[in-house]
């Protein structure tokens, strides 16, 4: 793990890179970072996150400043800008299931080619996808998903990158950062090593390449 | 009595100790406001909590501390937290015991259709999909009608959310099951008849020799 700014960090990130970033309506989102990629116009960006948030918080500031052409979430409803963009066909969207949305991230991050789920067996989820019986029940085959970059939020991080979350704000996070080529963290409180005790680490500091510094 | 609050009554009614229950928004996030306090019931946000407590008074929100919807809430002595991969392991796997969610139409099967209005409203699934294929029982809270239509119709017409038929589906109007994978009567919502019931019911309804009134 190395400590860098966030300009630092940000700059590492090309434009058109897939981008998967914590937080669920915005909550556990590492603010700080989608700030600075909306500051250093980071464009073209294939985001990978359970929702879209609300304009002005967390990943609403990139569809804010339309950065995003590809989406994978669960659920945009609750921000307009967003679906005004997939309606005018300025993202591609791909809307999954919740349960199905992470299962993919978490089977990226373990070296699986995928999982097997009930959920969208015989709805328009299904369409495309393999149908696997296994002792009499159908399946979905859903494919692993990765991205180069994770952009996590921790509330807790050590100096040597160990993790931990608070209450609702872990969500997606600590799955996300096994699942990506890079993992960049911003956390609320950097604090010494030990402070966190091993079973209270989540996320394990080798999981965590660069953490970003207090500004 | 407010059309939304006979249903959310009637739903709390369905809650037994010891239940792991998810409620959706809408409707369904009112049915907690009903149930007794001697009832030991533990509620779930899919965003990873267990033991769901009120709003927090003004000025106590935690920022990590929030709804499905993103809203402050509070957590009540017991409450656990975890992430989104056990919060749906614990949905698709068959440990929540109840799913109340929002409808926009059930068929006569038990299907429910309540994620995307083609061409209109697209929003994405969220949680429900899962919800409607692994929670133990599967109960729907809505109107019985919408504009003057049918919200129980013969056959969906939009996107199923789930192949999987529901269990109950709980409406201002009447309370119906799907025994044998036929929609069925059970009860009327107080002074509602029989007649008025089938009268705005598009589904072809089994109606019981005895239809009790909703003890609400």
């Amino acid at each position: 793990m190395r400590a860098v700014s966030v300009e630092e960090a940000v700059a590492m990130i090309p434009s058109g890179a897939s981008v998967m970033v914590g937080g669920f309506m915005g909550v556990g989102t590492p603010e700080r970072l989608l700030d600075e990629i909306v500051r250093q116009k980071k464009a073209g960006l294939t985001l990978i996150c359970n929702d879209a948030a609300t304009p002005g918080k967390g990943v609403g500031k990139l569809f804010d400043a339309a950065l995003v052409s590809r989406l994978t979430a669960t659920h945009i409803g609750l921000n307009p800008k967003a679906q005004q963009q997939m309606l005018a066909n300025q993202i591609a969207v791909d809307l999954v299931p919740q349960g199905t949305f992470v299962e993919r991230i978490r089977a990226g991050g373990c070296g699986l080619g995928g999982v097997l789920t009930p959920t969208g067996v015989g709805t328009l989820v299904a369409e495309g996808k393999r149908q696997i019986e296994v002792d009499g029940k159908p399946f979905l085959l859903e494919t692993a998903l990765r991205a180069q970059f994770a952009l996590v939020h921790a509330f807790l991080a050590d100096y040597l990158g160990n993790l931990a979350y608070a209450l609702t704000s872990r969500n997606f996070n600590p799955v996300m950062a096994m699942a990506a080529d890079t993992v960049i963290v911003t956390a609320e409180n950097i604090v010494p090593v030990g402070v966190i005790a091993p079973d209270h680490v989540v996320t394990p500091a080798p999981l965590v390449d660069y953490l970003i510094t207090n500004g | 009595m407010d059309p939304q609050i006979i249903i959310a009554r009637r739903v709390a009614k369905e809650l037994k100790s010891g239940n792991l229950v998810n409620l959706g928004i809408g409707i369904p996030t009112l049915v907690a406001n009903y149930v007794p306090p001697d009832l030991k019931v533990f509620f779930q946000s899919e965003n990873g909590l267990i033991g769901t407590g009120p709003i927090p008074e003004q000025g106590l929100a935690h920022p990590t501390l929030t709804d499905a919807g993103g809203r402050p809430i509070s957590a009540l002595p017991g409450a656990s937290t975890f992430d989104s991969a056990m919060s749906f392991g614990l949905i698709r796997g068959g440990h929540v015991d109840v799913t109340v969610l929002g409808g926009l139409q059930v068929d006569a099967q038990g299907h429910l259709a309540n994620w995307m209005i083609p061409g209109k409203m697209v929003p994405g699934m969220g949680g429900a999909m899962d919800l409607v294929s692994g929670a133990r029982r599967v109960i729907v809270a809505m109107q019985h009608a919408a504009k003057g239509k049918s919200k129980i119709v013969a056959k969906c017409t939009l996107p199923l959310t789930s192949a999987r038929p529901v269990h109950l589906v709980v409406t201002d109007m009447a309370v119906i099951a799907f025994p044998d994978g036929r929609a069925t009567l059970l009860e009327t919502a107080p002074g509602i008849s029989v007649g008025e019931v089938m009268a705005v019911t598009d589904a072809e309804l089994v109606v019981p020799d005895n239809v009790p009134e909703m003890n609400i």
